[in-house]
C-alpha cells in the first residue's frame, strides 16, 4: 500500500477527510520550503501538493504563475525540488507528498533518472497537469512501477467514459478540479461540486480531492462534505506572497489559515 | 537522410491521436480535452461536407482575394545572378498577410458549432488584425491576447484591431511575447470552455490544432504547384518559407512533400545570430520538449524551462514551433536555417528597393535566405519564396532601426 492510500484509508477509518494544502516548491525562497511543509504539517495537513515551478503554468491563475517566477528567480529546478522533498523525510516520514506541475521540466531531466530520483527522496505521487492519460503511456508506468502513485485530474467537462478510464489509469487519489477555470480564478458553486462528485463516486472507487477555489473554512466543509478530501492552493500561496519577507510571521499566517479548515473538516467526522 | 513520402504516408498524419512521429499530439488540463475531442470530430466531418468547403472556397475567393499570384521576381532574379527567383505573393491577402486563410477556415467552424465568443493570441498582430477581421464580417464577438512588449512594436495592429472591434488584452506575465499571449488565450479558454472558440494562428498548440491550420492554409502551396506548372512548366527547385510557429511554411510544403525534386527551406529567425543564444530558432539550436500542448522543438534551458528569446519580428520571437516541422526535420524532408535580424534587414530593404514589394520583416528572413541560396543555382532552376506578408505594419521598427523618428 502506498503511503497516500494508507493515509487516505485511515482518515476514512475514522471518518475524516483530508486536507491537502498546495505550495510552490521554492517560493519565496528555496531555503524556507522545506520549513513551510513541516508547518503545514503541524497546522493540520495530510498529504501536501508540491508545486515545480514551471515558466509556462497555463493551467494556473496569477498568483500562481507569480509563485513560479518567485521560485525560477532563485533557479528552483526539479531536481532541487526532489532534493527538498528528502530533506523533509529526515524528520516526517508520514505524511505522503505529491509533485505538482507540468510535463516539461520532467522530460527534460529524463523521465526515468526523475522517477528514480522522486522514489529514493520519498515522493509518493506525481501530479502532471498538462499530461492527460492518453499521452501517459511512456511516462505512467515508469511511476507505477516505482510505487508511485499517479494522479489525474477531472473537470467539468469530463464525460462518463472518461471518468471511467482516467480514474483505471489513477492510484492514490483523482484530483477533481471543482470550476472551469485556472487555478484562483473563481468562487465556486458547492451544489454543482457536490453533484458532481457524487457522481464520480459512482464511477469509481478512488478517493476524490476536491481542488480549485478552497479558501475558508465554510468552503473546505462544504467541498468536505462530499469529497474524500480537499486541495487548497491559491489562497495558501497568495499568503506566502503578502508574508515574503518575514518567515515567523509567514508560518503564522499559513497556520491561521489552515487550522480553521482542519477544524471545519473535522467537525464533519461523525 | 531524406525519406521518399508517399501520398499514402502523408494522409496517415498527424495518426489517431494528433502525433507526427514522436511530436505533436494533445498535452492539455483536462479542463479542454472535451472541447479538443469535440472540436476534432466535427472538423473531421465538415472537412469532408460539401457545404463547408464550398462556403471555405467562397471566401477565399471573393473575401480574401485568392487566388494570390505568383510573380516573377526578374530584377532581384538578374542582380542576384543564379536561380529564378519567384513570390507567392500572400502579403496581396486581404488584411495583408496568409494568416486570413487560416482564420476565415477556423471561424467557419466556430459558425458552424455555433460558438459566438472567439479568443486569439497574436505576436506581430497579423493574426489578431484577421481574427478580428473575420469576426467583424462573422458578427462573432472577438477578444485577442498579445504580449504587452508586442502591443508596443506593433501599435499599428492593435489599433486596427481595435477599430474592428476586438478587444485587445495586453498580456503582462512572463516575458511580455508571442508565448505569453497564449498562455493567456488557454488560461481564457478554460474559463469559458462552453461558449468559446479558439482560433490559433500558427501550426502548433494540441491536436487538431496543428491538423487545422495546416488544411486551411495548405491553399498557398496547391496555388503554387499549379501556378509553377502553368508559368514554368515545372515543380519549382526549392521553396523557401519563414518559420515562426510555421503556419505559412507548412501551408507552403504540405502540398510539395511527395516531390522529391522540390527542396524545401524553412528560415528561422537567428535574432544576434544563433551563438548569441539571443534568437528564436528551436528547430536550428533547440530541443525536443512540451509546451502549449504538443511535443515539438523548443528553446529551453537545462531545466526545462522555457527560454526567452529574441527577433527583430514579433511573429518569429517564439520558443517552439508547429509539430509537423519537427517531424520534417528529423525524417530530413526539410531543411531548417536561420537568418539574423541585420540579414533579414538587408532583405527587407532589397526586396522593397528592387521589387518596389515591401515585405514583413518574418518575411524578410525567407527573402534574405533565399538571396543566398538562389545565388548557389543555376539560372534554369527556379525558387519560391513564399512572402507570407507585407511590411507596412513594421515601419516604425524599420525607423527606429535607422535612427529616423517618423
Amino acid at each position: 500500500m502506498s503511503r497516500i492510500e494508507g493515509v487516505l484509508k485511515a482518515l476514512k477509518g475514522q471518518g475524516r477527510k483530508a486536507l491537502i494544502p498546495y505550495i510552490t516548491a521554492g517560493d519565496p525562497h528555496p531555503d524556507v520550503t522545506v520549513d513551510l511543509m513541516h508547518t503545514l504539517v503541524e497546522a493540520g495537513a495530510d498529504i501536501i501538493e508540491l508545486g515545480v515551478p514551471f515558466s509556462d503554468p497555463m493551467a494556473d491563475g496569477p498568483v500562481i504563475q507569480l509563485a513560479c517566477e518567485r521560485a525560477l528567480v532563485h533557479g528552483t529546478s526539479l531536481r532541487q525540488v526532489i532534493a527538498m522533498v528528502k530533506e523533509f523525510r529526515k524528520s516526517d516520514d508520514a505524511t505522503p507528498v505529491v509533485l505538482m506541475g507540468y510535463l516539461n521540466p520532467m522530460e527534460a531531466m529524463g523521465y526515468e533518472r526523475f522517477a528514480d530520483a522522486a522514489k529514493d527522496a520519498g515522493v509518493d505521487g506525481i501530479l502532471t497537469v498538462d499530461l492527460p492519460p492518453e499521452e501517459a503511456d511512456e511516462v505512467a508506468p515508469l511511476f507505477t512501477q516505482r510505487n508511485l502513485d499517479a494522479i489525474f485530474l477531472l473537470s467539468p467537462t469530463t464525460t462518463d467514459d472518461r471518468i471511467r478510464a482516467i480514474s483505471e489509469h489513477s492510484s492514490g487519489y483523482v484530483y477533481y478540479v471543482s470550476i472551469k477555470g485556472v487555478t484562483g480564478s473563481a468562487t465556486i458553486n458547492v451544489e454543482e461540486v457536490a453533484a458532481k462528485v457524487n457522481h464520480i463516486h459512482e464511477l469509481t472507487a478512488l478517493p476524490v480531492g476536491v481542488g480549485f477555489g478552497i479558501r475558508d473554512a465554510e468552503t473546505a466543509a462544504a467541498v468536505g462534505r462530499v469529497s474524500d478530501g480537499v486541495i487548497v492552493g491559491s489562497v495558501l500561496v497568495d499568503t506566502i506572497a503578502r508574508n515574503q519577507a518575514d518567515t515567523d510571521q509567514l508560518k503564522r499566517a499559513l497556520t491561521d489559515l489552515l487550522h480553521p479548515m482542519r477544524e471545519a473538516l473535522d467537525s464533519l467526522a461523525s | 537522410m531524406s525519406v521518399k513520402l508517399t501520398e499514402e504516408m502523408l494522409s496517415a498524419l498527424p495518426d489517431a491521436r494528433g502525433h507526427f512521429g514522436a511530436f505533436g499530439g494533445r498535452f492539455v488540463s483536462e479542463t479542454l480535452m472535451d472541447s479538443l475531442m469535440t472540436l476534432e470530430k466535427e472538423y473531421a466531418r465538415l472537412k469532408k461536407d460539401p457545404e463547408f468547403q464550398a462556403r471555405f472556397d467562397k471566401e477565399l475567393a471573393d473575401y480574401v482575394g485568392r487566388p494570390t499570384p505568383l510573380y516573377f521576381a526578374e530584377r532581384l532574379s538578374r542582380e542576384t545572378g543564379g536561380a529564378q527567383i519567384w513570390l507567392k505573393r500572400e502579403d496581396l491577402c486581404h488584411t495583408g498577410a496568409h494568416k486570413v486563410n487560416n482564420t476565415i477556415g477556423q471561424a467557419l467552424l466556430a459558425s458552424f458549432l455555433g460558438k459566438k465568443r472567439i479568443i486569439a493570441e497574436t505576436g506581430a498582430g497579423q493574426h489578431g488584425v484577421a481574427t478580428a477581421t473575420v469576426c467583424a464580417r462573422l458578427g462573432l464577438e472577438c477578444h485577442v491576447f498579445m504580449g504587452a512588449e508586442d502591443v508596443q512594436r506593433q501599435s499599428l495592429n492593435v489599433f486596427r484591431m481595435k477599430l474592428l472591434g476586438a478587444t485587445v488584452h495586453a498580456v503582462q506575465g512572463g516575458t511580455k511575447t508571442l508565448k505569453d499571449a497564449m498562455n493567456d488565450a488557454m488560461r481564457d479558454w478554460v474559463a469559458h470552455v462552453d461558449d468559446t472558440f479558439y482560433i490559433i494562428g500558427t501550426v502548433a498548440g494540441p491536436h487538431p490544432y496543428p491538423l487545422l491550420v495546416r488544411d486551411f492554409q495548405s491553399v498557398i502551396g496547391r496555388e503554387t504547384r499549379r501556378q509553377a506548372l502553368e508559368k514554368t512548366g515545372k515543380l519549382p527547385d526549392a521553396l523557401v518559407a519563414c518559420v515562426g510557429g510555421g503556419s505559412n511554411a507548412i501551408g507552403m510544403f504540405y502540398p510539395f512533400l511527395s516531390d522529391e525534386s522540390v527542396q524545401l527551406y524553412g528560415v528561422e529567425a537567428g535574432g544576434l545570430g544563433i551563438d548569441t543564444g539571443k534568437h528564436a530558432a528551436p528547430l536550428c539550436a533547440g530541443r525536443p520538449g512540451v509546451l502549449h500542448g504538443n511535443r515539438t522543438y523548443l528553446m529551453e534551458d537545462e531545466n526545462g524551462q522555457i527560454a526567452g528569446t529574441h527577433s527583430v519580428s514579433a511573429g518569429l520571437d517564439y520558443p517552439g514551433v508547429g509539430p509537423e516541422h519537427s517531424w520534417l526535420k528529423d525524417i530530413g524532408r526539410a531543411n531548417y536555417v536561420s537568418v539574423t535580424d541585420d540579414e533579414a534587414m538587408e532583405g527587407f530593404r532589397k526586396l522593397t528597393r528592387v521589387e518596389g514589394i515591401m515585405p514583413a520583416l518574418e518575411t524578410a528572413h525567407a527573402v534574405a535566405y533565399a538571396i543566398k541560396l538562389a545565388a548557389t543555382m543555376d539560372k534554369d532552376q527556379t525558387v519560391v519564396i513564399n512572402v507570407s506578408g507585407r511590411g507596412d505594419k513594421d515601419i516604425n521598427t524599420v525607423a527606429k532601426l535607422e535612427g529616423i523618428e517618423i
